[in-house]
C-alpha cells in the first residue's frame, strides 16, 4: 500500500510540474516572449510524449519490445485527419474534434489488437519484428491511397487521382504521397497538455490495478503467472491495445497541428519509432514521467542547439550518451546508490523538505 | 475416488523416458510425500500435473475430472496450485502484490473499473489487501508486505511462494522441495507451518523432498521414484522399511 502511495505521489508531482510548465509557457506565449520555433514545438512535444508513454506501457510493463509505435501514431493521425476533413463542413468544430479523437484512438487500438492477436501468443522477439514491419508497411500503404469525396459519396483508389472518377466539384481527401491537406488545426497546447495528463493518469491507474498486476506478473514470470491461473494472452492483448491506443492519441494531436499531413520515414517511419524508444529507454523503462521528461528534453535540445549549427548533432549525441550512462551504467548506478542520487532518494529528499515547510 | 488419481503417467524427452508408468492416488486431506534421488523425475511429475508438460501417456483426475493435458491456468482454476524448486516469484512486485496476484481469480473488477477508479475498485482492492494480509500472517510475512519480493531472504521467498499458491484457493497444493536451501531450524519451522496450513486451509498437500528423514516426520504416505519409475509406495513406515527402497535409496 505504501508502494501505491509512492507511485501516486510521483504521478501527482509530475502532473504538478507539467501544469506549472504549462502556465509559464502559456504566459510567455501570450506576452510574445516565446520564439516562434519553440511555440511551434509545444504540441509536437506533447504528441511525442504521449507516444512514449504508450510505448513505455508496452516495454516496461508488458515486457515486450515494439519497434513500430510510430505506425500506431500514423494510424491515429490519418484516421482522425480523414474524419475531420470529410466532416469539415457538416459537424461543428468541437464535437467533430472529439469524434475524430475517438476515431483516431480506436483505429490505433484496433491495429494494435489485430497485430497482437497472432504475435503475442508466441514468446521471443516476434513482436519487435512484426511491429517493425507494420510501421513500414502502414506508411507505404498510406502513400498510395487516394480518396475523394463528391455528392455521390467517397471514391477510393490505390492508383492515382484520376482513377477516382470524381465529379468536377469533388474534393480530394487523401492524395497519395501528398497525404491529407487542410486538416483543421485544432490541437492547441492546452488540449495537448490535458491529453498528456490524462494518459499519465490512465497508465498509472492501469498498472496499479488488478489487470495491471496481472500484466506485470506475466512479465516477471510467465510460468508462475500461468500456475496461479492468469489468462496470459488476454492480459497481453489488453496491455498492448492500450499502448497502441495511447500512441494513436499522439497521432491525432500531431495531425491536427499541421496543415499537410504526409507519411514519411522521419515522422512516422522507423526513425521515429526508434526515437520514441530512445525516449523510453533514457527516461527509464517502466517510468512514465521519465518518458515525458526525455521526450521534452530530447525534442527541444536539437532545436535549442540550432545556433551551433555544425556541432548540433555532435552535442546531441554526447548528451544522449551521457544520459544513457547516467541511467544505466552499473558503476554509475552504484555511485548514485551510495550517494543517494537515485530518483527515489531525490524524491524522498524533496518530500522531507516539503513536509518541513508545511509543518 | 481419491482427490488426485494418476494412472500410468509417462513422458519422453526425445529418447529419454523421464517418467514411466507412474501411478499415484491421494485422498482428500492427506499430506503425501514424493521422494527420490536427483533426476528421478519428481519435478517432471509436478510439471505434468500442472500442465506445464503434456504427458505422453496416462491420465490425471482431480476430483473425478480429467485434467490431463489441460492448460496450466485451467488446471489452477480446477484446484491445483504449486511452488517451484527454483523459486519463481514476481520479483519486481511487493510481497503483498504477489499474494494479490494469487487472489486474482477470486476477486473481480474489470480493467475499465481499475482505470477509472470506480468505487468498486476501492472496495475490492481493500478486500484483497485484507485477505492477502491474512494469508501472509500465517507465515509471519504480513510485516514485510511492502517489501519487494526479490528483496526477501531466501527462506522467506519460499514461504511467499507457498502463500501465493494458497491464495488461489487450491484443493491440492504441490510443494517442490520447500525446504531447499534452509538451515535445520528454518526447515523445522517450515514443516510445522506446512502441517498447520493443511489443517487451517483444509487442503491436500503433495510435497517433494530430497531428505528422507524430513518427510518421514510429517507425511502419512510416500511414493518413491527412481529412474522415472515408482519403486515403492504406501504408508510412510512401510515404505521406509521396504528392502527395495533401502537398497536403492537409503543405500550403504
Ligand atoms: N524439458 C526437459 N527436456 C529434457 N529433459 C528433461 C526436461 N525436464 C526434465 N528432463 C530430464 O528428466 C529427468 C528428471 O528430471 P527432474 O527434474 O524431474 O528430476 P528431479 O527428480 O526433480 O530431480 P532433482 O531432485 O534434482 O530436482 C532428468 O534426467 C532431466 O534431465
Ligand atoms: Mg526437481
Amino acid at each position: 500500500m505504501k508502494n501505491m502511495n509512492k507511485s501516486t505521489q510521483k504521478l501527482l508531482s509530475t502532473i504538478g510540474v507539467i501544469v506549472v510548465l504549462y502556465i509559464v509557457l502559456s504566459v510567455m506565449e501570450g506576452t510574445g516572449n516565446l520564439s516562434s520555433l519553440l511555440s511551434g514545438l509545444l504540441v509536437p512535444v506533447c504528441a511525442y510524449s504521449l507516444v512514449a508513454v504508450g510505448l513505455n506501457l508496452c516495454v516496461g510493463y508488458l515486457g515486450e519490445l515494439s519497434l513500430g509505435h510510430a505506425g500506431f501514431m500514423c494510424v491515429g493521425a490519418f484516421a482522425s485527419a480523414f474524419f475531420s476533413k470529410v466532416f469539415m463542413n457538416t459537424i461543428p468544430d468541437v464535437p467533430r474534434f472529439i469524434l475524430s479523437l475517438l476515431i483516431g484512438t480506436c483505429f490505433a487500438a484496433l491495429f494494435g489488437f489485430l497485430i497482437a492477436i497472432p504475435v503475442l501468443r508466441l514468446s521471443g522477439d516476434y513482436l519487435a519484428i512484426v511491429t517493425l514491419a507494420f510501421g513500414e508497411i502502414i506508411k507505404n500503404v498510406i502513400n498510395v491511397i487516394y480518396i475523394g469525396m463528391d455528392s455521390k459519396g467517397l471514391h477510393f483508389s490505390m492508383k492515382d487521382m484520376l482513377s477516382l472518377g470524381m465529379e468536377p466539384g469533388g474534393t480530394l481527401v487523401v492524395n497519395g504521397a501528398q497525404g491529407i491537406t487542410g486538416t483543421p488545426r485544432q490541437s492547441t497546447f492546452t488540449l495537448a497538455v490535458i491529453l498528456l495528463i490524462l494518459a499519465l493518469v490512465i497508465t498509472h491507474n492501469f498498472v496499479n490495478s488488478r489487470t495491471g498486476r496481472a500484466v506485470k506478473a506475466i512479465r516477471d514470470n510467465q510460468i508462475a503467472a500461468e500456475t496461479v491461473g492468469l489468462p496470459i494472452t488476454k492480459y497481453k492483448l489488453i496491455a498492448f491495445t492500450i499502448s497502441a491506443a495511447i500512441a494513436g492519441v499522439g497521432g491525432v494531436l500531431y495531425a491536427h497541428n499541421i496543415n499537410s499531413l504526409i507519411a514519411t520515414t522521419n515522422n512516422f517511419g522507423y526513425n521515429m519509432s526508434i526515437m520514441i524508444l530512445v525516449y523510453v529507454v533514457l527516461g527509464g523503462i517502466g517510468n512514465f514521467s521519465g518518458s515525458v521528461v526525455a521526450a521534452v528534453v530530447l525534442t527541444l535540445l536539437p532545436e535549442l542547439l540550432r545556433g551551433l549549427s555544425t556541432y548540433r548533432m555532435l552535442i546531441y549525441s554526447i548528451v544522449l550518451i551521457a544520459l544513457m550512462l547516467f541511467n544505466w551504467a552499473p558503476s554509475i548506478l552504484e555511485y548514485r546508490n551510495k550517494h543517494g542520487l537515485t530518483a527515489a532518494a531525490i524524491a524522498a529528499k524533496f518530500k522531507k523538505k516539503n513536509t518541513k515547510e508545511v509543518s | 475416488m481419491a482427490l488426485l488419481e494418476v494412472t500410468n503417467l509417462g513422458i519422453s524427452f526425445g529418447g529419454l523416458r523421464a517418467v514411466d508408468e507412474f501411478n499415484l492416488s491421494i485422498e482428500k486431506g492427506e499430506l503425501y510425500g514424493l521422494i527420490g534421488p536427483n533426476g528421478a523425475g519428481k519435478t517432471t511429475v509436478f510439471n505434468m500435473l500442472t500442465g506445464i508438460y503434456k504427458p505422453t501417456d496416462g491420465k490425471i483426475f482431480l476430483d473425478k475430472t480429467d485434467i490431463t493435458g489441460r492448460k496450466t491456468a485451467d488446471i489452477n482454476k480446477a484446484g491445483v496450485a504449486r511452488t517451484f524448486q527454483n523459486i519463481r516469484l514476481f520479483g519486481d512486485q511487493s510481497v503483498l502484490d504477489n499474494v494479490k496476484i494469487g487472489l486474482h481469480n477470486s476477486f473481480e473488477y474489470g480493467t475499465a473499473t481499475g482505470i477509472l477508479r470506480l468505487p468498486k475498485y476501492f472496495a475490492t482492492e481493500k478486500e484483497m489487501n485484507n485477505k492477502a494480509l491474512e494469508i501472509l500472517s500465517v507465515f509471519g510475512l504480513d510485516s514485510a508486505a511492502d517489501i519487494l519480493a526479490s528483496n526477501l531472504p531466501y527462506g522467506k521467498q519460499r514461504e511467499l511462494e507457498i502463500a501465493r499458491a494458497l491464495a488461489t484457493g487450491p484443493k491440492l497444493l504441490l510443494l517442490d522441495e520447500p525446504a531447499a536451501g534452509m538451515n535445520p531450524n528454518e526447515t523445522r519451522d517450515l514443516m510445522n507451518t506446512i502441517a498447520l496450513i493443511r489443517k487451517e486451509f483444509g487442503i491436500t498437500i503433495l510435497l517433494i523432498e530430497h531428505d528422507m528423514k524430513l518427510v518421514s516426520g510429517i507425511c502419512e504416505k510416500l511414493t518413491v521414484l527412481n529412474f522415472g519409475r515408482v519403486l515403492s509406495s504406501g504408508l510412510t513406515s512401510d515404505v521406509l522399511n521396504d528392502p527395495e527402497v533401502i537398497k536403492a535409496y537409503l543405500g550403504e
